[in-house]
């Protein structure tokens, strides 16, 4: 349960910022995750008056604000059409309709948990974190900062042209991942993310070019391409044994999701 | 802290604990469809509306409801009464502890969704836990109010 001595709407994010600088406080966001914490804070400080629950799409870029709920990424027609449906496939499986209605990708993202859908999917577009204090950095670089009391404003995504899916595994629907699995055809090359390892999503580049000029080979060849693939992104990365699944069950499973997901794409074309 | 909200439509001014969680306030305004399973998020039966949409009042801090409209089962009586015959019909409810959670869904669900397809059904619904049924009676009684629903609206 949410417990504090103060409950206060900011009136501007400098103020925020500001009351934020105390250790005895927090940002609240949908309060998924705060809640469930046992400490009483002293100042708990609300940002939803600060018109952060939009996503506003122009001809390069979506901007997309701290406060906009995970159901609203999730129906956003803009942003389901440039990441062909992967940032509604990574929020589909999480709670329920009415917990992603309120739920923000604001908390999602600062909160950098281990588990989240929502990380490894931005993770591989070309995506920033805005934060108050700290400016605009590249959110694979954000995600691997210790916490501060900084106040993310925004998540913005370049419209770089892109071709992407996701997937994730769960031992039951609405569970925790077991894990997830974002990839993205960039310009810039061939990016994926896995997360849930169970520690937090990292982004890798196909440095070995394993996928290069992928959508030019033959049936058989694509196929021999995306399995190698496959193997070598599974294995750069560590994973670990938790309560749902051991190491290995994880690494198993990162290689079938990562070859499924990434020949989704090519079927796709 | 001062709060100003609607509850079922009735304007509430009142001071209240900044912390005070929307569920034990709802209950206290004499809101007792809304029940706590699980308090984690998890289960759905504190399911209420905010602003038309619903929400889980176990999660949400009261105070986000500050100079909003909030409605449970409560403020819906005869819509809920109708889908509860179409429960009942098909016997698709053991203890009822559920209930109220789901149906607030439901009648959101009817509300967003326009001829939802069985999967689209079972994705808005998946924040409803019951632990007696199995769901396979509520989705027969939901497909069957929605199709009664429907035809209603076509007579019109
Ligand atoms: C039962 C349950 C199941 C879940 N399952 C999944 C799942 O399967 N997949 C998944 O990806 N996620 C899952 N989540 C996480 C969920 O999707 C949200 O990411 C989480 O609730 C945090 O978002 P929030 O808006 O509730 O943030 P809050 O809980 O309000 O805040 C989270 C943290 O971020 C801080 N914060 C919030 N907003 C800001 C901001 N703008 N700037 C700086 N700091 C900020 C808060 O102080 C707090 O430390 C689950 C959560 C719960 C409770
Ligand atoms: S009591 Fe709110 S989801 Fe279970
Ligand atoms: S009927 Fe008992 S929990 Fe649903």
């Amino acid at each position: 349960m949410l417990r504090c001595n103060e409950y206060i709407f900011a009136e501007s994010l400098g103020e925020a910022y500001e009351l934020n600088s105390k250790k005895s406080a927090a940002i609240v966001g949908g309060n998924g995750w705060l809640k469930l914490g046992n400490r009483q804070w002293g100042s708990v400080i609300d940002i939803s008056r600060l018109g952060l629950d939009k996503i506003t799409e122009t001809d390069e870029s979506f901007t997309i604000g701290a406060m906009v709920t995970l159901r609203d990424i999730e129906k956003h027609e803009g942003l389901n059409a440039y990441t062909n449906g992967a940032v509604k496939e990574s929020v589909r499986h999480i709670v329920g309709t009415q917990f992603r209605n309120t739920v923000t990708v604001g908390g999602s993202i600062f909160g950098r948990f281990g588990f989240s859908d929502v990380l490894t999917v931005f993770m591989v577009m070309d995506s920033f974190a805005e934060l108050y204090k700290g400016g605009v950095i590249p959110l694979h670089e954000f995600a691997k900062l210790p916490y501060d009391n900084d106040i993310l404003v925004n998540i913005i995504v370049k419209k770089t042209p892109l071709k992407m899916a996701y997937s994730s595994f769960r031992n039951q629907q609405t569970d925790f991942p077991v894990l997830t699995f974002a990839h993205a055809f960039r310009e810039d090359g061939a990016f994926s993310a896995i997360g849930a390892r169970p520690s937090r999503a990292e982004l890798r580049r196909d440095d070995e070019s394993i996928l290069k000029d992928i959508f030019s080979l033959s049936y058989e060849e694509a196929e021999r391409a995306v399995d190698a693939y496959a193997l070598w992104i599974s294995s750069q990365y560590a994973y670990e044994s938790n309560l749902r699944a051991s190491a290995d069950y994880r690494r198993h499973i990162a290689e079938v999701l990562a070859r499924r997901t990434v020949a989704s794409i090519l079927d796709k074309g | 802290m001062d709060i100003k909200l609607w509850i079922n439509g009735k304007l509430i001014k009142d001071s209240v604990e900044p912390d005070t969680p929307m569920l034990e306030y709802l209950r206290s305004k004499g809101c007792y469809s809304v029940k706590r399973g699980c308090e984690t998020s998890n289960c759905g039966l504190c399911t209420v509306w905010l602003e038309g949409k619903p929400i889980l009042s176990c999660t949400l801090p009261l105070m986000r409801a500050d100079g909003k409209h909030i409605t449970t089962l409560e403020g819906l009586q005869s819509e809920a009464e109708e889908f509860g015959a179409f429960l009942a019909d098909e016997g698709a409810e053991q203890c009822g502890f559920c209930n109220s959670g789901f149906i607030m869904n439901v009648l959101a669900m009817k509300r967003e969704l326009k001829n939802p397809t069985e999967e689209e059904i079972k994705e808005y619904l998946a924040g409803n836990l019951c632990r007696c049924t199995g769901y396979v009676g509520q989705l027969r009684a939901i497909k069957n109010y929605l199709k009664s629903v429907k035809g209603e609206a076509g007579n019109e």
